[in-house]
């Protein structure tokens, strides 16, 4: 349904220039739910806005690379024909809620102005439909709230909003980009919960981003780990956690307290994250990689389908064991 | 409560500048050189007229007696009196007050429909040709002279095409606009440069902000964006820019007064100086400064009552 | 290194200099130059003379004898206003430039020193403000009495505010900045370390300033001059022209219109000036006010 194949995304600007996102492919089939992991800058952000094509040029540029809905690549429309697919076919929620409405404007009038800009919906009829909105993602009294202003509202609240918003014009597909991470993490799981929710009652796809692999471990059919503009794991959620085939898989893993690991130290994953405009050839996490070997500093590594419907970018994956910490 | 305790401490802020301004305005007929009151009788007064004009306006008391009675008078709404009009200056400027205020209101409403659409259209083409144009008009447009600006509009409107009239006021309200028009027409232009810039960057700031990115992401075009979810957030601070300049305001409203020979404020200003009315020109100085202040107060008001919608105060 | 090899190092950082200029700096400086020998070499440009009056020809709509028309009195309205260039610049730049020096000064002093004469100086500062500014320089030149000379003395007296309080708000944020307090622990006197070494640092908001400044101090002068308070006829100052043309508007509309023009012209010069003066020098407002 939506698939993504080669996709690279430079950022130029004063003469310099990074890449962002580096031979990115991945599908999302229909009614799935695709994780995207990684630590902040590793791309995925930057992913889900080349999909709905919101990165100002400059300084973002597409150098190659095809992003196919259905079947047309979006990559290749027209901006009026895109705008027509942003919110309608494909929407996105946001990381923080209180920066993603106006503050000016009443919060109903938000939530169905997709409706009216792509319906055509009148003001009464966009009015009924932001209550009903609400009521679905369970603001309570939705008919009295419905004129009130974001800052009357708290964070998880307007989040459900902003969900709201997302699903409007029933789309396809949601991009949730970390979607829980500024909440509180009581409210974290309420709004997961209603994202799942809504996805299985509608039978969309749903792309969830986040840094945390806990949060997609409970929700994801499968999971794509990003580190560095570049994908380095991708397989079904199951065996990407039976059976990691990549050392920041591994590490991201490690980095999450368990419950049943009792007196088992927590692993950060050591050294900073890279630079991308001074990448060094070969592994980009070679530098981090506890495994590494000399090979990995010398040879471009690429995404290599190991086991059926389990790539990985590691040069030796048979060597990344668990374990051995 | 929050907003009670504010509005006293910004009246308690304005008492010593109320006192310095009233101090100016009382002080400057002291430094007139000469006698004062012979130069407003221009000479043709006797010895014994000129004696009884200073007793009426106070002026053979001590100095500091006749400050007093200035403050305490002033507050009471009393001015003292234009020996040349005989009159009381406080009806004299109070016929003119309202005139004054109309004609800024309905300037100032110019100015903003003026500004609106040509600082959208420059956000939106920033750094573009439309952008660059509308630039260059704002540096011509503010190195404009407001008398210069009036004598054209005259020309054009007034004289060529005669749709509206180039001088007075008007009986009734219809009457009235009409009559307005010209001269708020005149400081709208004088004003406007400033707005387009304002707005212009104001709305470009506001771009950047996330919910920006949100409404891109729900399928609206530039414009739209632009307009409602921009241009609303950047008329906040408008209201303030346009309290700042009150003092510009008023200033280009005493020549277009003048020009248009408008019976507001600052054509009697003109006026008393040329007659040399002293105590017409102490009370409209005091009126002018007052009204600067009023009207930076109300912003402050007002833009604390959006800001506490707004910012959650 | 030889004299010669300094000042071809030195012609070499002006033309380095010349290349970083924005274009508007460029457009303003030399339509500003154009104005300016426009007002020195007048008596080239033009074979009349801006007071001679002759009756035989008054009130010729523009031609091309004169190509701004002639006034009531014969007298040839393009060569009063190439005249009035040397009226106008010149009193234009001394009510900005001289009020600057000492405005600046007394900012960055109060910023630095706060304390009473910091608090006494906003005071000053918050009553002046509340004046419009054209109202306070009307009343004090009603009780003076018109004329350049008192237009100089009420704009001395008011005009330096401004200066004092851009210097002043530039001055509190380089008061704690590290070379201030280096130059302190040196022990250097605060005079030295105000004008030496904060003025440096803090005039770039002002110099861009005194290009809106400039403009709107012709135009004060022009304004006062047209409510006849200012240059008295028959002076050729721009102002009084366009004042003396007002009882003429209904059929000689050039006498009071096309003088307007060379106000405008260096008006856009200037602010082009102040434009790119604001570029170059990294200062976050732009031109205007």
């Amino acid at each position: 349904m939506l698939e993504v194949s080669n996709l690279v995304v430079e950022f130029r600007q004063g003469g310099r220039s990074l890449r962002a996102a580096n031979q990115v492919s991945l599908s999302v089939r229909q009614g799935e739910t695709m994780g995207i992991v990684g630590e902040s800058g590793s791309g995925k952000s930057v992913l889900c806005r080349t999909i709905l094509r919101l990165l100002p040029t400059p300084p973002a540029f597409v150098r190659s690379g095809s992003v196919r809905f259905g079947d047309v690549d979006l990559l290749t429309l027209t901006e009026e024909r895109m705008r027509e697919v942003r919110g309608a076919d494909i929407a996105m929620v946001f990381q923080n809620p209180m920066n993603a409405l106006n503050p000016v404007w009443p919060i109903g009038d938000q939530v169905s102005e997709g409706l009216r800009v792509h319906k055509g919906l009148g003001q009464r009829a966009a009015r009924d439909r932001a209550i009903e909105l609400l009521k679905q993602v369970g603001i309570p009294s939705p008919e009295l709230r419905v004129d009130e202003y974001p800052h009357q509202w708290s964070g998880g609240m307007v989040q459900r909003a902003v969900i709201a918003m997302a699903m409007a014009n029933q789309p396809k597909l949601i991009l949730a980009d970390e979607p829980t991470t500024a909440l509180d993490v009581t409210i974290q799981d309420q709004i997961l919960a209603l994202l799942m929710d809504l996805q299985h009652a509608a039978g969309m796809s749903l792309v969830l981003v986040s840094h945390d692999m806990a949060v997609v471990a409970e929700t994801c059919d499968r999971v794509a780990v990003m580190y560095a503009g570049r994908i380095v794991e991708l397989a079904d959620t199951r065996t990407i956690f039976r059976d990691t085939r990549h050392p920041y898989t591994l590490g991201l893993m490690q980095s999450i307290p368990r419950i049943d690991a009792k007196g088992e130290r927590l692993e950060p994953i050591q050294g900073a994250p890279p630079n991308l405009s001074t990448l060094p050839p070969g592994c980009p996490f070679a530098p981090r990689c506890r495994f590494v070997q000399p090979e990995c500093r010398a040879i471009d590594v690429t995404l290599r389908e190991i086991s059926p419907g389990h790539f990985s970018a590691c040069l030796f994956p048979e060597r990344v064991d668990g374990s051995m910490s | 409560m929050v907003l009670f305790d504010y509005i006293v401490g910004r009246l308690l802020q304005m008492i010593p500048v109320i006192i310095g301004v009233s101090l100016i305005a009382f002080v400057s007929i002291h430094f007139v050189p000469g006698d004062p009151v012979e130069i407003m009788m221009h000479g043709r007064a006797t010895p014994e007229a000129l004696a009884a004009a200073h007793a009426k306006l106070g002026l053979d008391q001590p100095v500091l007696v006749q400050y007093w009675r200035f403050i305490v008078n002033a507050a009471q709404g009393d001015l003292g009196n234009s020996i040349i009009q005989n009159a009381n200056v406080s009806k004299i400027v109070g016929e003119r007050l309202l005139p004054t205020i109309y004609l800024l209101v309905t300037s100032a409403f110019l100015a903003v429909v003026i500004a609106i659409p040509l600082s959208v259209v420059a956000a939106r083409r920033a750094d573009q040709a439309a952008d660059h144009v509308i630039r260059l008009a704002g540096i011509v447009g503010f190195a404009m002279p407001p008398f210069w600006i009036g004598i054209l509009l005259m020309l054009l409107f007034g004289i060529t095409l005669d749709w509206f009239p180039i001088s007075g006021y008007g009986r009734d309200f219809i009457d009235r606009l009409h009559h307005l028009f010209l001269p708020s027409l005149t400081i709208a232009i004088f004003l406007a440069p400033i707005l387009v810039q304002s707005l212009r960057t104001a709305m470009l700031d506001v771009m950047t902000a996330e919910y920006i990115e949100v409404a891109r992401a729900k399928g609206l075009g530039p414009w739209r964006i632009l307009v409602k979810h921009a241009l609303r957030n950047a008329l906040i601070p408008v209201t303030t820019i346009l309290a700042v300049n009150i003092g510009w305001l008023l200033s280009g409203a005493v020549v277009v007064e003048y020009l248009f020979s408008f019976p507001g404020l600052g054509s009697l200003l003109v006026r008393a100086v040329g007659y040399r009315d002293y105590p017409v020109i102490q009370g409209l100085s005091l009126v002018f400064a007052v009204l600067v202040l009023a009207v930076n107060l109300l912003a402050d008001l007002s833009y604390m009552l959006i800001d506490r919608r707004v910012l959650k105060a | 290194m030889t004299e010669l090899g300094q000042s071809v190092a030195s012609s070499n950082r002006l033309l380095r200099e010349l290349a970083r200029w924005p274009t508007t700096l460029r457009i303003g400086i030399g339509l500003m130059l154009l104005i300016v020998l426009a007002g020195v070499f007048a008596p080239l440009l033009t074979p009349y003379d801006p007071y001679a009056q002759d009756f035989g020809s008054a009130l010729l709509p523009p031609n091309w004898a004169h190509p701004f028309g002639t006034d009531n009195f014969g007298r040839d309205v393009l060569t009063r206003v190439l005249y009035g260039i040397r009226v106008n610049l010149p009193i234009g730049f001394f009510t900005t430039y001289v009020p600057m020096v000492y405005g600046v000064a007394l900012g960055a002093f109060a910023g630095y020193f706060g304390g009473l004469f910091d608090g006494l100086l906003m005071r000053i500062l918050d009553i002046t403000v509340a004046f419009p500014f054209l109202v306070l320089i009307i009343v004090i030149v009603a009780v003076l009495g018109p004329g350049v000379q008192n237009i100089y003395i009420a704009v001395f007296l008011t005009a330096w505010t401004m200066y004092a309080r851009l210097a002043r708000a530039e001055m509190l944020v380089e008061r704690g900045k590290d070379y201030v307090l280096a130059a302190r622990t040196l022990g250097y006197g605060s005079l030295r370390i105000v004008l030496g070494h904060g003025l440096p640092n803090i005039i770039n908001s002002s110099i861009v300033f005194s290009m809106s400044d400039f403009v709107l101090n012709i135009m004060l002068v022009s304004g006062l001059s047209f409510l006849g308070l200012g240059v008295a006829p028959p002076v050729p100052e721009w102002g009084a022209m366009i004042a003396e043309g007002r009882d003429f508007i209904f059929d000689a509309w050039w006498i009071s219109t096309l003088p307007g023009l060379a106000i405008v012209l260096t008006g856009t010069a200037l602010c082009l000036i102040g434009d790119g003066l604001a570029q170059r020098l990294g200062e976050r407002r732009h031109a205007l006010l």
